[in-house]
């Protein structure tokens, strides 16, 4: 790495990763209140009164302990999908910028048909034809993310495939299967990781608004879309209530996307060789 | 030039069939019965029978994809199920409340992300760049529906300026349709703005490095000058490429904000349709938004062709 600075963009990024991360992990074994205990009469707390950081829900349950249940299943949803993207997005890259020819051109004609459904689209459309739940939506935005990974690994694996280098491992009798595994995966996977990230805010807030619109998670696992929605009948009542979740989203696509750009900073030859041209 | 662009309709009208048997196949093929979930776990065979028979599902599944591509290329687009009205006339009504939210959201969206992407692109060096470019990405992380709740809090519940959700008819009160617009168009356009500011910046900053902009400047131009007389021209074609991205960002957020402020438009429709298990209008509605999406890349793709001198002179 050059120098020392660091991209801010990164430490800022890593920061709001990290809470979210923290948030979701503490989550797991310790919450300030177990986020599913009612209690009606402790409902409307305002922050801070009787002992409830963030303020009780219509039903007494305690804010603060909803939010950070809610990061586990935000972190849950953004991992399953971007594996699921990377899964089958990356054998395909990989199988077009090998296989050339019509292999090449259907995969990414399909791909591009693909990427004209907006994740949030298919979505709805899986809900309609199987019961919503977590799941489901999780398999929709992951498929409708595998066009953006299959473009970026047959991008990068063509080039790298034109190197000299390819051209002696193949001279060796190197298989194609082999030459992809061993040489192009690690030469893509800086560009992996940037996308990775970027696919992760996209996963983060295409499930906030399933879950928004009820074809999400289901309740009684708490979700920041849902709870946005359960907010909403109350804005006049309790409007910090439909605050909190928001704002959990907005930092957690925030981290995400400041992550992507500050690793993008880091890890992108180009734009480093960039750098002191703009003086 | 030509040869190009019957190639590019040739691969539009491609991916118009590929989309086609992908939604049909997601609606169809995919295990999940229909009339089971319709009628409920207490359902008798005799009732499940009937209600295939009524849905067509009795036939073969080439066979409906057939009859319904044939019929949506003729404009017929079926009946829906549940309320029995012609598809076709359903999302025609629908339009006149999504069409004018997704222009008005379009047309913030572009007023206010030209003029600070810009600023942000002259400025990339100081503070005032560093801020708008702060902001937008701040606003690129907010969902729309959040932004529309907030904005709800402060517009109609707070200051009681604007309705928080509902809808009047064009024909009934136009000035009440119009005043049900503001909010949610606001939310949807901000939050696009800020993904285009991004955009706009990238591409101002990116032309000012360009060689033909230092020939412009070493000729006395000013910055400005060399921009205007130079460099938007250039600039706008990635951000051009972008708009059909931003296409489908909108279309995407007007479902959801219409559900949010409850407005009866084509994501609504879809949203109903989703819950009322209505498959033909769920089938119709999002082979719809997905043919727009595709037209609008083509148009841009045209487009930016025009836009670059220099593709336009290898085509």
């Amino acid at each position: 790495m050059r120098g020392s600075r660091l991209p801010i963009s990164l430490i800022i990024g890593v920061v709001l990763v990290g809470l979210v991360v923290l948030a979701a992990l503490v989550s797991i074994v310790w919450t300030p209140a177990d986020p599913a205990h009612v209690d009606v009469a402790a409902r409307f707390r305002g922050p801070g009164s009787g002992g409830a950081l963030l303020g009780t829900d219509q039903l007494g349950r305690d804010e603060f302990s909803r939010v950070m249940a809610g990061a586990r299943n935000t972190l849950l949803v953004g991992i399953v999908t971007v594996l699921i993207a990377i899964g089958v997005g990356v054998p395909l890259g990989g199988l077009a910028a090998l296989r050339r020819g019509l292999v090449e051109d259907a995969t990414m004609r399909a791909a591009d048909v693909l990427l004209a459904f907006p994740a949030l689209l298919l979505a709805i459309m899986f809900a309609s034809v199987f019961n919503p739940s977590t799941l489901t939506a999780m398999a929709a935005i992951g498929i409708a993310l595998v066009p953006v990974f299959a473009r970026v690994v047959r991008g990068a694996g063509l080039q790298i495939m034109q190197q000299d280098f390819i051209t002696v491992t193949r001279t060796y009798g190197a298989g194609t299967v082999w030459t992809f595994v061993r040489h192009v995966l690690p030469n893509v996977s800086s560009v992996l990781i940037v996308q990775a990230t970027v696919a992760f805010a996209i996963a983060i807030l295409a499930e906030a608004a399933l879950s928004y619109l009820g074809l999400g998670t289901p309740p009684p696992t708490p979700s920041w879309g849902r709870m946005l929605s359960e907010s909403q009948t109350l804005l006049d009542q309790a409007p910090l209530l439909a605050f909190w979740p928001g704002a959990s989203i907005a930092l957690a696509v925030l981290g995400f996307n400041l992550l992507g750009d500050g690793l993008r900073d880091l890890l992108d030859p180009k734009l480093i060789e960039r750098v002191p041209a703009q003086g | 030039m030509a040869v190009q662009v019957v190639v590019r309709a040739a691969w539009l009208v491609v991916s118009l069939w590929l989309a086609s048997v992908l939604v049909f196949a997601v609606v169809n093929i995919l295990p999940g019965d229909v009339a089971a979930v319709i009628l409920g776990t207490n359902a008798t065979p005799q009732a499940l029978d009937t209600l295939r028979h009524q849905l067509g599902l009795d036939q073969p599944a080439w066979l409906r994809y057939v009859q319904w591509l044939a019929g949506m290329l003729h404009g017929d687009f079926g009946t829906s199920v549940l309320s029995h009205a012609d598809v076709g006339t359903l999302i025609l009504q629908k339009l006149s409340v999504s069409g004018p939210l997704a222009l008005a959201s379009a047309a913030i969206a572009i007023v206010v992300a030209l003029p600070l992407g810009v600023l942000a692109g002259t400025h990339y060096r100081n503070g005032l760049g560093a801020l708008i470019s702060g902001a937008s990405l701040l606003g690129i992380a907010i969902p729309a529906f959040w932004a529309g709740l907030l904005l709800v809090t402060v517009f109609a519940i707070g200051l009681r300026l604007l309705p928080a959700g509902g809808f009047s008819d064009w024909s009934v009160d136009p000035g009440a349709a119009l005043r049900s617009l503001v909010l949610p168009a606001v939310a949807l356009g901000l939050v696009q703005a800020a993904v285009l500011t991004r955009y706009v910046r990238s591409a101002i900053i990116d032309v000012q490095r360009e060689d033909f902009i230092r020939t412009a400047r070493a000729k006395g131009l000013s910055r400005w000058q060399a921009l205007r007389r130079h460099g938007f021209r250039f600039a706008a074609i990635p951000v051009v490429t972008i708009l059909g991205v931003q296409l489908t960002g909108l279309l995407v957020g007007a479902i959801v904000i219409e559900n949010v402020f409850v407005l009866p438009g084509l994501g609504r429709l879809l949203f109903q349709s989703v819950g009322n298990r209505d498959l033909l209008v769920v089938q119709d509605l999002v082979m719809l938004l997905t043919a727009v999406v595709l037209v609008v890349n083509f148009l841009v793709d045209l487009t930016y062709r025009l836009l670059d001198p220099r593709i336009r002179a290898t085509a």
